[in-house]
This record gives structure tokens, C-alpha cells and sequence, in this order.
């Protein structure tokens, strides 16, 4: 008789989609998606020559959902460690409100139709870089890195680096030195963005067994690899102002965020273990900001430009 | 046969009827993004063309 129930009741819930509309929106990771959008319409307004407005709005739609895609294959793979941790034991799958195959269904069909659109409505060398980008970010990101190395988010950190090329690309229809430039500046502030996350998550990435840095290499190791990308993210983060594709404006915000993001750094590891806890989390915060202002000084000094040159 | 039938609870049927109004809605985008998109690209000369 329980025999009975409970093959029904499997059956049952494997039939039964519980899901809501807002799950399957909390599958594409909004907020991941926001810094996409924004990182990808900079490297757009960025790149010389035009796109119809509308052709643009697709090119940054189909690179939005593209990034959701990603963001749901990996909460796919990844449902049985989002279940041990705190921050991601809320998530749809791990939750049980999406099947993990409407989950995987979901990704897939969403990644063919963003890079199907942006091939026939931009350019196919924007699709491509799109496609890659879920690729890398799903299969050897989510798949493969993530569990085996603690450069994980090193590598991976590539594929959140793309979006401002495929940007470029959608209106340029080719990739040069600007965006690629732009690609740095994400790249290496990836892995002291992280490690500053992981140094007060520790104990959630231990438990999910992901061989985060400071879980493989300690601590200490940790503070002084986030200091040693702070320094080295400096001249990158300035170098549009030095290559002359932004403005003395840009030049002088860039400097004071990357003096001021070294600062913090070398700060966490003076601390060492004292008040590690509060001071990985402002460091996290102020990343955040970090990248987010640079994007935006880099924006808003585009747009005057071609506001004034109009 | 009949009590092999699954019933959807109000919940589940609810629930149910919002992701087809979203598929509905995104459908209906989808229509008019790519109807756009047709006439940016071809623009006058979606109606020169041979017959």
C-alpha cells in the first residue's frame, strides 16, 4: 500500500509542473542578467558606427536572455550543490517549484533562440560570441571547472568578460582592441569580486564540496591573491583612457576607484583573521560598485560625446 | 481507470493558466520582434520584389 502511494506520489511530481511564471524568471538569475545588459549596452555605445535602434534593443535583448539561458543550465547542473548551500538553497530547482527537466528545457530553448535571433536579425560574429559564451560558461565553466579547480572563477570568469564584445560586435560586425580591453577589466576584477565572496561564504562553498580558493589554499593565500589582481587590474581599468577611447574624465574616476579598490584590498589581508568577515563583505560591496561605476563613467562619457558631435 | 487520472489542485491549475499567459505574451512578442525586424532589414524594398 505505501509501495503504492509512493510510486504515485513520485510519478505525480514528476508530471506536475509546480512551477510559477516567477520561478522560471528566477531561473535566468536577474541580477547576473542587469550586469550583462549594462556591460554588453557599453560596449554598443562604445564601438563606432550605428545600428537601428530597434536592431540594437534586439542585439542587447537576445544578449540578456542569452546570459538567463546560461543562468539556467547552470541551475540545472548545479541544483544538488545550490541545495547544501545558504545562498542558493532557495532556488527553484533546488527548492522543488521547477523540474529539473524544465529546467534544462527551459536553458536550451531559450540559449537556440537568442543566438538564432541575434544571428539573423544583428550579425552571426555577435551569435557566435554569444553562443560561446554559454558555452563556456555552462560546459566548461559549470561543468567542468567549477567542481575540479580553484581557478574555477578565474578561467570561467571569461564568459561574464564577454558581453561588451558581443556588444562591439553587433555593431561593429568585428572584434579590436577596445572591447577587448573591456574584457579585461571584467576578467581580472572576476577573481577578487569572488574570492571576496567565498572568504565570507566559506563554510557554505565547503559544504557543497566546491574547491573555492580560500577552501583549497586557505585564507591568508586568498587576501594576498585579491590584492595582487587589485594591483593588477589598475592600469587595465585605466587603459581606455590611455588608448584614447575615453575621456580625462574616465581617466581620473578609473585611477581614484582602482587606488581606492587597492586600499580596501591591502586592508582585508592587513586584518588577517580579525573581523576578516566584515571586511570580505564591504570589499564584495564595493566591487560591485567598482565595476559598475567604471561602465558608467565610460556611458555617460560616450554619450555626451556623440550628443555634443551630433 | 478514472482514479488513475491526475486532478490539478486550484493552485496547480492557477499556476498553470499564468505560464500560459506568459507563453502567450512572449509568443506574441516573438511576432512582433520578428515583424520588425523584417521590415528594418528589407526596409522599401519589402514590397519590390518579384512576383
Amino acid at each position: 500500500m505505501s509501495l503504492t502511494e509512493e510510486t504515485f506520489q513520485t510519478s505525480r511530481s514528476d508530471l506536475v509542473s509546480n512551477a510559477d511564471v516567477v520561478d522560471f524568471w528566477q531561473l535566468l538569475k536577474p541580477r547576473v542578467m542587469s550586469l550583462v545588459v549594462f556591460t554588453g549596452l557599453v560596449g554598443m555605445v562604445l564601438a563606432p558606427g550605428t545600428l537601428h535602434p530597434v536592431l540594437a534593443a534586439v542585439a542587447l535583448l537576445c544578449i540578456a536572455v542569452g546570459a538567463g539561458a546560461s543562468g539556467a543550465l547552470n541551475m540545472w547542473y548545479d541544483a544538488d550543490i545550490d541545495a547544501v548551500m545558504r545562498r542558493t538553497a532557495r532556488r527553484p530547482v533546488p527548492a522543488g517549484r521547477v523540474l529539473p527537466g524544465e529546467a534544462l528545457a527551459f536553458g536550451l530553448s531559450l540559449s537556440a533562440f537568442s543566438v538564432a535571433i541575434l544571428g539573423i536579425a544583428v550579425n552571426w560574429l555577435a551569435a557566435g560570441l554569444l553562443a560561446f559564451t554559454i558555452f563556456f560558461y555552462v560546459a566548461v565553466y559549470t561543468m567542468w571547472l567549477k567542481r575540479w579547480t580553484a581557478q574555477n572563477i578565474v578561467i570561467g570568469g571569461a564568459a561574464g568578460a564577454l558581453p561588451p564584445v558581443i556588444g562591439w560586435a553587433s555593431v561593429t560586425g568585428g572584434v579590436s582592441l577596445e572591447p577587448l580591453v573591456l574584457f579585461m577589466i571584467i576578467f581580472l576584477w572576476t577573481p577578487p569580486h569572488f574570492w571576496a565572496l567565498a572568504l565570507f561564504r566559506r563554510e557554505d562553498y565547503a559544504r557543497a564540496g566546491v574547491p573555492m580558493m580560500p577552501n583549497i589554499a586557505g585564507d591568508a593565500s586568498t587576501r594576498n591573491q585579491i590584492v595582487l589582481y587589485a594591483i593588477a587590474i589598475a592600469p587595465v581599468a585605466i587603459a581606455p583612457w590611455f588608448f584614447g577611447f575615453a575621456g580625462p574624465v574616465y581617466g581620473i574616476v578609473s585611477a581614484l576607484l582602482s587606488l581606492e579598490f587597492i586600499r580596501r584590498a591591502v586592508k582585508l589581508r592587513s586584518l588577517g583573521d580579525a573581523d576578516n568577515y566584515r571586511a570580505a563583505k564591504s570589499l564584495f560591496g564595493f566591487s560591485i560598485l567598482y565595476l559598475f561605476l567604471l561602465f558608467a563613467v565610460l556611458l555617460v562619457e560616450a554619450l555626451a560625446v556623440r550628443i555634443v558631435g551630433a | 481507470m478514472a482514479d488513475e487520472l491526475i486532478r490539478l489542485t486550484d493552485e496547480e491549475q492557477k499556476r498553470r493558466r499564468r505560464r500560459s499567459v506568459a507563453l502567450g505574451l512572449i509568443l506574441a512578442g516573438l511576432v512582433l520582434l520578428f515583424y520588425l525586424v523584417t521590415i528594418i532589414k528589407l526596409g522599401p524594398g519589402v514590397v519590390d520584389r518579384p512576383l
